[in-house]
């Protein structure tokens, strides 16, 4: 069963196209992320699945019902918003029993499913406070909460993490890998952070100015990528790509190399200056400009003494190289 | 809010009594009435400026003012004016700011900038205009034009203030609100309101003391006994060759009562108003 279709989905505001022909097939209990820069339509995308926009062109079709039609209380979805979006005179039970309210559901139902979101969530001594007396994480929990009280055959997210500290963002990340386990309901997840892409989702969708770049599972975007732009988003530090210091490559094309596949060699193809060193304590990441101006990043295992101001050679290995066109399309050699 | 303690440096203590003198000089008149209001007419010409003492204590002036005119008639209807002016003007106003910020519709910029024009042209220019509409409709002499005629003029700078407000509300707010289920009405109402309403106090006081004050408006359309407002009611003390200071004086010293307490409740919203954005 497809818990979404996305079919011909184009959507402008006045002139501008904000997103072009998307076509998309969500499975059921699926974990789809949306990831791209910012403006690449990921959120408007998110919002014409949930009806907040509606799509100038093409059906959305939530569990094999089209819904271009139907409102978005309707459509069998929750959602969770990057400000949390908690109504302020509510307390956290309000907050969370209103949508089930609004549908009619009868009291006992409300406070079943109330129980069932506070226990899992661990709410039980938040729920008769309101919003602002929560930190940003217990917001966050709360909001997630709320969702889950829906019962929604879609759950949707709207970068839930990125108004969180580091810590709470790796913590919260995983409770909602855990929770997906345990619900396992079809969840959308739009982010640009590659991170949170490549640990949480079963596929990710690549976005580019309104385009889908290429939709694959995540260690099949990281070790194929299909063109320079999926390949340079996805790991961090970010791919590397040269177009002078490696011989034998027609102008107009680049080759690209994970950070981590170059390695320091007495003899390798290339030579650099280092420029900066960032210790991490268990990589290191030199920052080398090499001897035809280009920079590059060489990510090393464990702690390194190297000093910033060295000159180093390194190398790769040609079977770990990706070679794109001038285009950005990937070609094999 | 953060508050550090700086040092009391020069710069400190001139705007201080830059402050001060300002203060001072607005609240002089103010001043000035209050204490002549309290003294005996001869008093009053004699020396303006001296407080009420023994010989020159009088309360002769609220006598007047209580006993001759229905006083407090004219203040009901004042505070009837006022208040309903400001309620129409603060609904009216934050719907169709709600609708100018949320809604895209064609037209939606011209319609601004239509309703935003009242706040250019002054709606005394129309008086010859208002008052034969008021003829022709039979509301000369009610309360109702008055009304009518303060949430006309009130309507375009609220709904070019709260539109701006609205505008920096939190869309996902709004989004979470629809995907609950809630109307638009209960969105606007539950969720927006309450966030707009440093803005609405803001609006309410720059409406609030021009409508108390105004002259005009009730003299051209209510001029009659029983619907008179303070301001207007306030000018039978005043004659063309005789004066009645000390009920004139009194008169006003009452008035400024209730624009006060008004102003009072509105002011802690009204500052966190002007700052937030600014101080944050």
């Amino acid at each position: 069963m497809t818990a979404l279709k996305l079919d011909n989905i184009n959507k402008f505001f006045g002139s501008e196209q904000i997103l072009k022909d998307i076509n998309l097939d969500v499975e059921e209990g699926e974990f789809v992320v949306f990831v791209g820069p910012s403006g690449c339509g990921k959120s408007t995308l998110l919002r014409v699945i949930a009806g907040l926009e509606n799509a100038t062109s093409g059906t959305v079709s939530i569990d094999g019902v089209t819904v271009n039609n139907i409102p978005p209380a309707k459509r069998g979805i929750a959602m969770v918003f990057q400000s949390y979006a908690l109504y302020p005179h509510l307390s956290v039970k309000g907050n969370m029993s209103l949508g089930l309210k609004q549908e009619g559901q009868s009291a006992s139902v409300v406070n079943q499913r109330v129980e069932k979101a506070t226990r899992m969530l661990n709410l039980h001594e938040y729920l008769d406070r309101r919003p602002a007396g929560l930190s940003g994480g217990q917001r966050q929990r709360v909001a997630i909460g709320r969702a889950i009280v829906r019962d929604p055959k879609l759950f949707l997210f709207d970068e839930p993490l990125s108004n969180l500290d580091a810590a709470l963002r790796m913590h919260t990340r995983i409770e909602i890998a855990a929770l997906h386990r345990t619900l396992s309901a079809s969840m959308i997840y739009v982010t640009h952070d590659q991170t949170e892409a490549m640990t949480l989702a079963d596929t990710i969708v690549v976005l580019r100015d309104g385009c889908i770049e290429q939709v694959g599972a995540p260690m099949e975007l990281y070790n194929n990528p299909s063109n320079r732009f999926v390949a340079s988003f996805l790991g961090s530090p970010a791919m590397n790509f040269l177009h002078h210091a490696v011989p034998g490559l027609a102008p107009d094309q680049s080759v690209g190399i994970r950070p981590e596949h170059l390695v320091l060699h007495q003899d390798g193809q290339i030579g650099g200056t280092v420029i900066h060193v960032e210790r991490l304590g268990a990589d290191t990441n030199l920052l080398i400009k090499t001897d035809q101006e280009e920079m590059v990043t060489v990510r090393l295992f464990g702690q390194s003494t190297t000093e910033v101001g060295t000159y180093i050679r390194f190398g790769f290995d040609a079977e770990k190289a990706y070679y794109f066109n001038d285009s950005g399309m990937r070609i094999f050699p | 809010m953060n508050r550090t303690t700086r040092p009391i440096t020069r710069t400190h203590i001139a705007a201080h009594l830059i402050l001060l003198t300002y203060t001072v000089i607005a609240l002089f008149p103010v001043f000035v009435i209050l204490i002549n209001s309290f003294k005996t007419r001869k008093a009053i010409f004699r020396d303006p400026l001296a407080l009420p003492g023994a010989d020159s204590f009088s309360l002769i002036g609220y006598h007047t003012v209580l006993k001759q005119g229905d006083f407090f008639l004219y203040f009901q209807n004042s505070m009837i004016v006022t208040v309903v002016s400001l309620i129409l003007i603060l609904l009216f106003g934050a719907m169709a700011a709600f609708a100018l910020a949320e809604y895209r519709f064609r037209g939606n910029a011209l319609m601004g900038l239509y309703l935003a024009l009242g706040i250019m042209i002054p709606i005394r220019i129309g008086t010859v205009a208002i008052l034969e509409l008021m003829v022709a409709t039979g509301l000369v002499n009610t309360l109702s034009a008055l009304i009518l005629v303060y949430t006309a003029q009130g309507l375009p700078l609220a709904i070019f203030i709260l539109s701006e407000f609205m505008k920096g509300i939190n869309d996902d707010l709004k989004s979470a609100g629809r995907i609950d289920g809630l109307s638009e009405y209960t969105i606007f109402f539950r969720l927006v309101l309450p966030l707009v309403r440093p803005a609405m106090a803001t609006v309410a006081v720059f409406n609030m003391i021009p409508i108390w004050n105004d002259l005009w408006f009730p003299l051209i359309l209510a001029p009659a006994e029983e619907v008179k407002t303070l301001t207007l009611g306030s000018q039978v003390f005043i004659g063309q060759f005789v004066t009645d200071w000390n009920a004139v004086l009194s008169a006003l010293s009452m008035a400024i009562i209730p624009v006060m307490i008004l102003y009072i409740i509105f002011s802690r919203q009204l500052i966190r108003g002007i700052t937030s954005g600014a101080v944050k």
